[in-house]
């Protein structure tokens, strides 16, 4: 049962008007998988996710959902199914263990008290029990949102943004938790912005415009990309990227902290196109494609009409 | 601080500008602004008559002479009374009277010509139904003045003796349920309704409002239930509510404004929990037809409008042209009225208030299918 699909969706496709939000996606995510979902604001994440937990009817595709119909079976996955939404949604007049109480009713938990007392202890949020959810920060406000997904144990996570505005600290004690839960086999679908929680995941799918542009473990990803990439500091970087960009061979000029990452898929035409500037002035030594380079390379490829 | 006389004409501008664009976007609230006024000026300029005509009545004929039938003929002619229909006994005119088919009765005795003839003043019975005396007294007003000049063709020649001093007929008016015409006993149990209906429909129609505009329906969405549950859910508190303020209003008519209770107040809490349920749903269908809680409440007031304009609460329903009275027909508000006036000031039972409870709770009923059907399950 290991290898048993938790998703397993072909074509979905989901079209606002003359918009096609979500255009043919194909994704099959494992169990026990926490896998990565990217893509820049407005591409489709949300849209995809709603999708798959109900709440919203896809317009073409099929699949299952942890082997319910994502189309006909659609209230036997939202019983299993935990979706953390991206605006925090719970109730900001209830206190954090009336919000919980009232969620573990809805899904009918059996012995409701016992479990949302271990839900908030386990979270850390028996002291805070009594406050109202309104009142709450950004991080224990995704801590109320976390628990509260979980609290009728379900199999598949659907989380949406769900580190946005959260500090360093609480999102490390959020993967953490996040991969002990995968451990016992529960499997996550993550969207997120942030490249070092991309690298946390078992899989990325990487999505632009409703489209499936990559996807893979990080490594393949970046494999598959074939991005050749240099580093060079020195000074007056913003004025090289501005010279460097429209290039023939190089695809993009990003500022990475005191070094400008110069990409290119052509390894040859890259080194052709730098060599004017290998000057004493900057520095120059040629580095692996990180993740974001990639992304970056995938959105501005995309932009540009360029192939995928 | 010492920038007040810095007016910028050019900002002052720009604020008109973003508010006639955003005006223009609010579609209802512009749909409202010319509605309301059209609205009020058809309800205020052609439904409502403070001089109420026409008014339904019941003839009760004990004796067939000409006499009799003059007179009622000058009674029509006066156009403040409608004869709709001819009751055979006193108890079919109690209870024509007390459903409120008929505003007034009357009964032209048995003997009537003869004791006429005779010049015994025979007695002409006018019972008029008393509970909204703005609707009835005007007509009763108009009855005294006509009888005086009815009779006058008839008794010329040899009978020119009877229409003296005193009149050839004695006029007995029955100011029945109200007798002293106390404007209080109809308007404080008509407050219950228009209170209900106003507060009622307006919680609920916030209720799925507040839930969409603070994103948390789509929480709610998420959860595996069943659109019914939700807005039963959301209608069973407010029940409560209502029957608190009913109970206060109850005390308040009773102690403070000595409103007779002549009915069973048991028929009165059960037909007004049909009225509430009513009221809830109109509420919660408007919760799913409008986007955001300003919506909701424009509804309602769209709504509360033509409920206390239309239903009789405020001026006399059979006083309304006939196409006002079959807006007011459909609205739960008019058989309310009709419901809890009849029990408190008529002592009406079950039987009676039965052909004004149906229509409430089919109102109920079909109105609660259309929140159901509009209920959306997805957020698509």
């Amino acid at each position: 049962m290991a290898d048993e699909l938790a998703i397993d969706v072909r074509g979905l496709t989901k079209r606002f008007g003359a918009r096609t939000a979500v255009d043919g996606i194909d994704l099959q995510v494992r169990r026990g998988e926490i896998c990565g979902f990217l893509g820049p604001n407005g591409s489709g994440k949300t849209t995809f996710l709603r999708m798959l937990c109900g709440l919203l009817r896809p317009d073409a595709g099929s699949g299952t959902c942890l082997g319910y119909d994502v189309i006909a079976e659609t209230r036997s996955i939202k019983r299993e199914v935990g979706y953390m939404t991206q605006r925090f949604s719970f109730w900001e007049d209830l206190t954090i263990a009336e919000n919980l109480d009232f969620t573990a009713r809805m899904y009918g938990v059996p012995n409701r008290r016992r479990a949302v007392r271990e839900s908030l202890e386990r979270l850390g949020l028996l002291e805070r029990r009594s406050q109202l959810a309104g009142q709450l920060s950004g991080g224990w406000k995704q801590r109320l949102a976390l628990a509260a997904c979980l609290i009728h144990h379900p199999k598949l996570l659907l989380l949406d943004e769900p580190t946005a505005g959260v500090d360093p600290k609480a999102r490390r004690d959020f993967w953490e938790e996040i991969h002990l839960l995968a451990d016992q086999g529960m499997t996550f679908l993550i969207t997120t912005h942030y490249m070092d929680e991309a690298e946390r995941c078992h899989r990325l799918v990487y999505i632009l415009e409703g489209k499936l542009l990559a996807h893979g473990t990080a490594a393949e990803v970046v494999a598959h990309a074939r991005l050749t990439t240099w580093s060079v500091s020195g000074p007056n970087l913003a004025r090289l990227a501005e010279q460097l960009r429209g290039q023939p061979g190089v695809r993009q000029a990003a500022a990475f902290g005191a070094a400008l990452h110069v990409s290119g898929d052509d390894k040859a035409a890259l080194e052709e196109a730098i060599a004017p500037f290998h000057t004493k002035e900057y520095q120059w030594r040629p580095i692996e494609s990180g993740l974001e380079d990639v992304f970056i390379h995938l959105m501005d490829q995309s932009h540009s009409g360029g192939s995928p | 601080m010492n920038g007040w006389y810095e007016f910028s004409p050019a900002r002052c501008w720009a604020v008109v500008v973003k508010e006639f664009i955003q005006m223009r976007r609010d579609r209802l609230t512009f749909g409202m602004m010319i509605g309301i006024p059209l609205l009020q000026l058809i309800l205020f300029g052609f439904a409502i008559n403070s001089d109420p005509r026409r008014l339904p009545t019941a003839v009760l004929l004990a004796d067939r002479g000409p006499q009799g039938r003059t007179l009622l003929e000058a009674i029509r002619n006066s156009s403040y009374f409608d004869f709709v229909r001819e009751v055979k006994s006193e108890a079919e005119a109690r209870d024509a009277l007390a459903r409120g088919e008929v505003l007034f009765v009357v009964s032209i005795p048995e003997d009537f010509s003869r004791d006429l003839l005779r010049g015994d003043r025979p007695v002409l019975l006018v019972e008029a139904d008393a509970t909204d005396p703005a609707a009835t007294s005007n007509a009763v007003g108009a009855l005294g003045v006509l009888l005086d000049t009815a009779l006058q063709n008839d008794l010329k020649g040899p009978l020119a003796y009877l229409g003296g001093a005193a009149g050839p007929v004695e006029l007995r008016v029955h100011a029945k349920y109200n007798p002293e015409a106390i404007t209080q006993y109809n308007i404080v149990p008509g407050l219950m309704g228009v209170v209900l209906t106003l507060t009622m429909i307006l919680i609920t129609g916030l209720a799925i409002t507040r839930e969409r505009e603070r994103g948390t329906m789509e929480n709610l969405l998420s959860m595996p239930t069943r659109p019914f549950e939700v807005l039963l859910g959301k209608i069973v508190p407010y029940i409560l509510v209502g029957y608190i303020q009913v109970g206060l209003i109850l005390v308040v008519a009773r102690f403070l404004f000595n409103v007779p209770m002549a009915g069973d107040i048991g028929l009165l809490l059960a037909a007004t929990l049909i009225f509430i349920v009513a009221n809830l749903a109109v509420g919660v269908t408007f919760s799913t037809l409008a986007k955001n809680q300003l919506q909701a409440m424009q509804m309602t007031f769209f709504f509360f409008l033509p409920s206390i304009l239309l239903s009789g609460f405020m001026f006399p329903f059979r006083g309304m042209p006939v196409w006002a009275q079959v807006v007011g027909e459909g609205l739960p508000l008019t058989h309310y009225l009709r419901i809890i006036r009849g029990i408190l000031l008529k002592g009406n039972g079950l039987m009676d208030v039965a052909p004004d409870l149906w229509p409430v709770a089919l109102f109920a009923v079909v109105v609660l299918v259309v929140a159901v059907l509009r209920y959306r399950q997805t957020l698509d």
